[in-house]
């Protein structure tokens, strides 16, 4: 038995009572303790600038809640980081949630990438809102019941760019000549536009797979001319697209270009004069939608520059899933999975609202196909795209450009 | 017509093996003569990029071109005084060392000031479309490139060849000890050397920029290639390095030409090759402990 005099009793008495006096406020504001959001995007690498606007999206649409008081009454406490590569994110994603006890999982641009996450999500039982990341197949055979997913899918921007096309008589019996990314989601996208050219009477005259950090294209652009397309079409993703214009430019050579994929970063990064024909967009700044133009106004004030489509989604994104939280009141994965798959409406800043479809978790929504404006009409250098009507139009159903049940495999 | 194809990948493959010799030179040089690694050259290469975008838009592109290189010379002299100078007689890992993290430091330097997203850099419309010569495609802005380094590489040449300066360096890649012993500094020439390299470097990035993305990342992007023109030319070796600098460019278009996939992959099978047959590189000085 130890001898302890009562002197030290007493000592340790008060130095016990000391650190639990420190130690119990935070017992008591355990119930104002912050709501754990974990977001990953890629900031290096070919999406890395397009991964920039996303974080910066994001925050905005966190301090925009946290200052309205939070969900729940609660603040939300997000921690963004790299993705870097698909390994690097299943890592990073398996850490937030495991060590950092994140309630949720958000972001992702890179559809690899996107996969492993959806994968680690689905092991730990646990929400993923998948917002950037394209291709058909996450959506598709690789679709599971905690991810949905908020951008539009590759061949709903196949169907945009396409049905412009159609209608601009540059489709049928037409030779497009393609370089698609070697990676899943040019090669998603590469079947889409593969699917569509076959359903409207598109040839095919040459498709080229381009290795995700290739950055000169001469000799792809002297195997175009070899083969004489009639059209040339881009299935490329991040700033390959923006490279590609540029020397496609550079070239000159005489055949139109179009794109079943781009993001507005890279066409304003391709640089005025560059960009020609006809691509897809889920979102542009100059949309004439009120609270569309308000967003844009205070992104614009707070950051410099006007928002890109990424800022944009993962701002709506967050504001879902603030409403999901705070409508079904708990952070709980299968409550929110339940509303998300209620095909509750969203308000996505768009003329019509969205909603995830219960059977693949997709958000559906209107796109966009635009086309670049005439030298010396654009206002800056933000300015340079024509955005196109609305597709689908305001009378049709959203599912219309969707995936629809013989495209899609996807069971959960 | 397929051969015909084939010869046009060959020619435009030498196109762009010009513009990797740029690059390729200063880096070889500087490890030729400092015995350093100077993995931090696609860094200015890189500044070079940036330097000339934000000259356009006060200047234009001529002047552009031709300050930007001298801009980052001047960088290249702050390098070399307060950093380089240290590694001369080090073990050469801790100069490769030191200059990789310096290229992280540039990286991040440019993200900071400059932003994450990519610049947009245009080139004067006179260069715009392409020329057709014989069956040939050329674009007219990669045949002014080639003039370039074409005059870039016969003033070199001059300087190292028919200059007492040449002299002395030449020398000090074969045998410094001996040109100490003769009463030499090779100080200065290094100096002069490193500002040569990097200012090559920065005009590369220059001319590139109207063609390519510009951003953070296109440092670490270039000096790969460089490297493995370095690595397959032989250190020490002017003609190595651009032997090796046209054979890259060509072997890459001749692969994308068969087997686009492996495009990007072709140029290290390449080196893998050339370092199994001759460990020295094509036409570099002997050096002992590899043979």
């Amino acid at each position: 038995m130890i001898r302890t005099t009562r002197r030290t009793l007493l000592k340790a008495s008060a130095a016990f009572a000391g650190a639990s006096a420190l130690g119990f406020p935070s017992l008591v504001s355990g119930q104002t303790e912050k709501i754990k959001i974990g977001h990953l995007t890629p900031l290096t690498g070919f999406l890395g600038a397009l991964g920039a606007y996303a974080q910066l999206g994001i925050r905005m649409a966190e301090e925009e809640i946290n200052q309205g008081g939070g969900v729940m009454g609660r603040q939300l406490d997000i921690t963004s980081e790299d993705s870097v590569n698909p390994a690097t994110a299943a890592t990073k994603a398996q850490r937030m949630l495991e060590q950092d006890g994140v309630a949720v999982l958000m972001g992702e641009i890179n559809s690899a990438s996107a996969l492993t996450i959806m994968q680690v999500a689905a092991r730990n039982k646990k929400l993923f809102m998948q917002i950037g990341a394209r291709s058909d197949a996450l959506r598709g055979k690789n679709c599971n019941k905690y991810t949905f997913h908020v951008d539009i899918p590759s061949t709903v921007m196949v169907n945009a760019v396409g049905k412009a096309l159609v209608r601009d008589n540059m489709m049928k019996d037409k030779k497009f000549y393609t370089l698609t990314a070697d990676y899943i989601f040019g090669h998603d996208l590469a079947r889409a536009a593969k699917s569509f050219f076959d359903a409207n009477g598109g040839k095919i005259a040459g498709d080229e797979l381009v290795a995700t950090d290739v950055t000169d294209f001469s000799p792809y652009l002297l195997k175009i001319r070899q083969a004489k397309p009639d059209i040339v079409c881009s299935n490329l993703a991040g700033n390959q697209v923006t490279n590609l214009i540029k020397q496609y430019a550079e070239f000159g050579l005489p055949y139109p270009i179009v794109g079943f994929n781009l993001n507005t970063a890279d066409a304003w990064a391709a640089g005025e004069g560059n960009l020609s024909g006809t691509w897809p967009t889920v979102w542009y700044h100059t949309s004439d939608v009120p609270a569309s133009k308000t967003f844009v106004a205070n992104f614009t004030k707070k950051n410099g520059k006007p928002p890109e489509n990424h800022a944009w989604i993962e701002y709506v994104s967050l504001k879902m899933m603030a409403q999901a939280m705070n409508e079904t009141k708990s952070t709980d994965t299968d409550k929110l999975i339940a509303y998300f798959e209620k095909e509750t409406e969203f308000d996505i800043l768009k003329g019509r609202k969205g909603h995830f479809r219960s059977w693949d978790h997709q958000l559906m929504q209107e796109a966009y196909p635009f086309t670049v404006k005439a030298k010396g009409q654009a206002k800056d250098k933000w300015d340079m795209l024509e955005l196109g009507g609305a597709i689908p139009g305001p009378n049709e159903s959203l599912e219309t450009i969707a995936l629809t049940k013989e495209q899609n495999p996807c069971s959960m | 017509m397929q051969f015909g194809f084939l010869l046009e990948q060959v020619v435009n493959g030498l196109v762009l093996g010009g513009y990797y010799l740029l690059i390729a030179l200063g880096l070889s040089l500087i490890f030729s003569v400092g015995g350093v690694v100077n993995l931090a050259h696609g860094a200015f290469y890189a500044l070079g990029a940036y330097a000339s975008v934000e000259i356009t838009k006060y200047l234009g592109f001529g002047p552009a071109v031709v300050l930007s290189p001298i801009a980052v010379a001047m960088l290249g002299i702050l390098f070399e005084r307060y950093i380089l100078r240290r590694f001369y007689t080090a073990d050469p890992i801790l100069s490769l060392l030191v200059t990789f993290g310096l290229a992280m430091v540039a990286e991040q330097a440019i993200r900071i000031v400059w932003g994450a997203a990519p610049l947009s850099a245009t080139m004067p419309p006179a260069f715009k479309g392409s020329i057709i010569l014989g069956d040939f495609l050329f674009s007219r802005y990669r045949l002014f490139l080639l003039a370039v380094v074409a005059v870039v590489l016969v003033g070199v040449w001059l300087l190292l060849h028919k200059t007492s300066f040449g002299r002395v360096v030449r020398a000090g890649i074969q045998r410094p000890d001996m040109v100490a012993v003769l009463g030499i500094r090779l100080q200065p020439y290094m100096t002069v050397i490193v500002m040569l390299g990097v200012g090559m470097a920065a005009m590369g990035g220059a001319l590139f920029a109207p063609i390519t993305i510009v951003h953070p990342a296109m440092g670490a992007e270039i000096i790969t290639v460089a490297f493995v023109v370095v690595v397959i030319g032989g250190l020490g070796s002017f003609w190595g390095v651009v032997i090796a600098a046209l054979l890259v460019g060509v072997v890459r278009g001749i692969t994308i030409h068969f087997a686009p996939a492996a495009g990007e992959a072709s140029i290290y099978v390449l080196m893998f090759l050339v370092l199994l047959v001759r460990p020295r590189g094509l036409l570099g000085e002997r050096i002992e402990k590899f043979e």
